[in-house]
């Protein structure tokens, strides 16, 4: 066999292996789109659970996710920047931040179960918050920290230095430039990370089983020490625990319909922001 | 005025240091707290908590470990010789029989006689072993010997081979069938995931055209992106019937099935983690090889691939890595047997999907949530071990590099 048919057969697998992993994609997202399409509409997405989880919607847990969004956004977005600022901007290149991104890139290594483990541990036992909004929101804001604190300081360290420089050479302190030049300068890209983050934290679910989650929870959250539904939790208890599988099994992939709508609408527009903005500071 | 904005200034700089480290206190806090309620187990007794073992004064064992209360109660064992003592057979009993040995009028109205009739039982028959409330404890009555319980101990739990957190009444919490089915999963799904996403990343990094690389990325991110419930969610409906039927086995919810459902998780990683160490080598090196009159697909195993090898080490080990501490998917389509894994084909348990599946249910500070956030510690390890071993493995590339 000469070399160029070798060559032709690899290249070939290799766009086969390529068409294989678009294929799986299409395969899980079709199927749910497929599937769950027909459940959604205006009932779903508004009414409470109704027939000992067979019937009604899937409005608790939507308020459920929002309120964990709101709240983990809440926790890791102020320090997650703030470490970031640190640093990219303070910290220099020694031995201190060399430590600090390798603790930042094992806490992004650590399983979320863990995050659910100490979450109980500290929020849900130590602290006395019980399973609470509260807790879970530390719980997951802890578990997405790194993914923030890594998307904002690529936004900072995408600023030239030549801006950094022009404005300490105006007279401004190290602070004015970093309020007034880097940061909304970085910003967009700093609102991307904060959108991926937000996509992250409303899939997960190990983090909220024992901090956070509610099986079955009609009334709406008043206080940020109640308990909550949460879409993930839901699809897991809805997917696993009914017995009557033909009236649950619907509502199993309208959940999951809207949770990876959530979820992928977070990513695209993550994208989409990153790419206009990626042109617009070009073109400065 | 200025003086005063300095000062400002100081106190932001400084609240701006203190965030830098917010990683590392989060680390040290998760330790601390796994390990002050993981290490709590070995404080525990062998016996549950509430409860003691007694026996007639004339037995010579004094203590038992969890390992030979739970045999004892299962009739694995029979003799006292067994555990050293005397030629006696053992007499199992558990506190439920006295109600069938003596009417509720002999035990008093608040059951008040009831530690003297337990002591009658236990003196009268040389070979028994009570499993009593110690409420009821016929204390200082001669004839009758509380044992010494054992408390779990190391040894106990790594090299446990039983995981029954609910047997009475010692409690089995050997966690090797947990790590086994952990890294029997996780293994054989970056087996599976390793040749296709190696192929994906050679193919995006030398051959694909832009048309292909606009589709394929974002398809790789997209594939990142959905939440692992949804995965598992597929994978109950999906794979588990499709791997039952293809195999011709009794139930489709294996390890395998986990494997499989792994393996497409863990592509995102090692696709982007391999193509990024491919990309980077050096563009003098391919061109010295294509000089030589070495063929495109030549260049890419024998010189790209090989250059790249310790990025793709690097890949593989942080695949392993999400594989491990995957939990909901696992948990969703493996069966959740905790039995010593002999086949992939037959339902298996990870750490991870064990603890998900039992924490609800454990009493909080007993000795079963004490073991699973042991299995936190376990786990924590296995993750730290991956990431100090990749970080090692990136930093031999970019030596060579230089």
């Amino acid at each position: 066999m000469s070399k160029k048919t070798n060559q032709g057969i690899a290249f070939w697998i290799f766009r086969l292996l390529g068409l294989i992993v678009v294929g799986i994609l299409i395969w899980i997202l079709g199927f749910i789109v497929w599937n769950g399409i027909g459940v959604i509409n205006w009932d779903f997405l508004t009414k409470a659970p109704t027939d000992g989880m067979t019937g009604g919607g899937i409005f608790p847990a939507i308020v459920g996710t929002c309120c964990l969004v709101v709240g983990s956004m809440v926790v890791a977005f102020p320090i997650g920047v703030m470490s970031a600022i640190y640093t990219t901007e303070y910290a220099g290149n020694g031995k201190i931040v060399r430590f600090i991104r390798i603790m930042t890139n094992n806490l992004s290594g650590i399983p979320s179960i863990i995050f659910g483990l100490f979450g109980m541990a500290l929020f849900v036992n130590a602290l006395g918050w019980g399973d609470s909004i509260i807790a879970g929101s530390f719980t997951l804001g802890l578990l997405v920290l790194p993914l923030v604190i890594r998307t904002t300081e690529e936004a900072l360290m995408a600023i030239p230095d030549s801006f950094r420089t022009g404005s300490l050479a105006l007279g401004a302190t190290k602070l004015q430039t970093i309020r007034r030049v880097v940061l909304p300068m970085a910003f967009p890209n700093i609102v991307t990370g904060l959108i991926l983050s937000i996509g992250r934290v409303s899939g997960e679910t190990a983090p909220i089983l024992f901090t956070v989650a509610a099986y079955f929870l009609p009334k709406l959250p008043t206080s940020i020490f109640d308990q909550v539904m949460a879409l993930p939790y839901h699809l897991y208890v809805i997917a696993t625990s009914g017995t009557d599988l033909e009236a649950t099994r619907p509502i199993a992939y309208g959940t999951a319909l809207v949770l990876i709508a959530i979820v992928l609408m977070m990513n695209l527009l993550a994208s989409l922001l990153r790419r206009y903005f990626g042109k617009k500071v070009k073109t400065n | 005025m200025k003086r005063f904005k300095r000062i400002l200034e100081r106190i932001v700089e400084s609240i701006l240091t203190v965030s830098g480290a917010v990683t590392t206190v989060t680390i040290l806090l998760i330790i601390i707290f796994l390990f002050r309620e993981g290490l709590g187990l070995f404080r525990s007794p062998a016996v549950e908590k509430g409860y003691a073992l007694c026996v007639n004064s004339s037995n010579t064992v004094d203590h038992l470990n969890s390992h030979q209360i739970k045999e004892i109660f299962d009739y694995e064992i029979e003799n006292w010789a067994e555990l050293g003592g005397r030629d006696e057979a053992i007499e199992v009993f558990r506190f439920d029989e006295i109600f069938s040995r003596y009417t509720d009028e002999e035990l008093g109205a608040d059951y008040e006689l009831l530690p003297d009739k337990l002591g009658e039982v236990i003196t009268s028959s040389p070979g028994i072993i009570a499993f009593l409330p110690t409420q009821y404890l016929p204390q200082g009555m001669q004839g009758v010997k509380v044992l010494r319980s054992d408390r779990i101990t190391p040894a106990d739990f790594f090299g446990g081979r039983q995981w029954i957190p609910t047997a009475t009444p010692a409690p089995q919490f050997g966690v090797l069938p947990l790590i086994l089915g952990t890294l029997w999963v996780s293994i054989v799904a970056i087996l599976i995931a390793l040749p296709l996403g190696l192929g994906v990343a050679i193919y995006l990094s030398e051959l694909a055209g832009q048309k292909m690389r606009k589709i394929l990325k974002p398809t790789i991110e997209l594939l990142a992106g959905i939440p692992s419930v949804v995965y598992g969610f597929f994978g109950l409906v999906v794979l588990v019937p499709l791997v039952q039927k293809t195999f011709g086995l009794p139930v489709g919810e294996t390890g395998f099935t986990g494997s499989l459902i792994l393996a497409i998780m863990a592509l995102p990683t090692i696709i982007t983690v391999a193509e990024d160490a491919m990309r980077s080598t050096p563009r003098a090196m391919r061109e010295a090889s294509l000089a030589l009159g070495a063929t495109h697909w030549q260049t890419i195993y024998k010189v790209i691939v090989p250059y790249a090898k310790s990025g793709i080490s690097a890949a593989v080990v942080l695949g392993i890595g999400r594989a491990i501490g995957e939990t909901m998917a696992v948990l969703m389509v493996t069966g959740n047997a905790a039995v010593m894994p002999r086949t992939l084909f037959e339902p298996l348990r990870t750490i991870p999907a064990t603890i998900a599946a039992e924490l609800g249910e454990a009493p909080a500070g007993g000795a079963h949530y004490q073991a699973l956030f042991l299995l936190g510690c376990v786990l924590f390890f296995f993750t730290l071990l991956i990431s100090v071993s990749a970080e090692a493995i990136s930093k031999r590339n970019f030596n060579k590099g230089l």
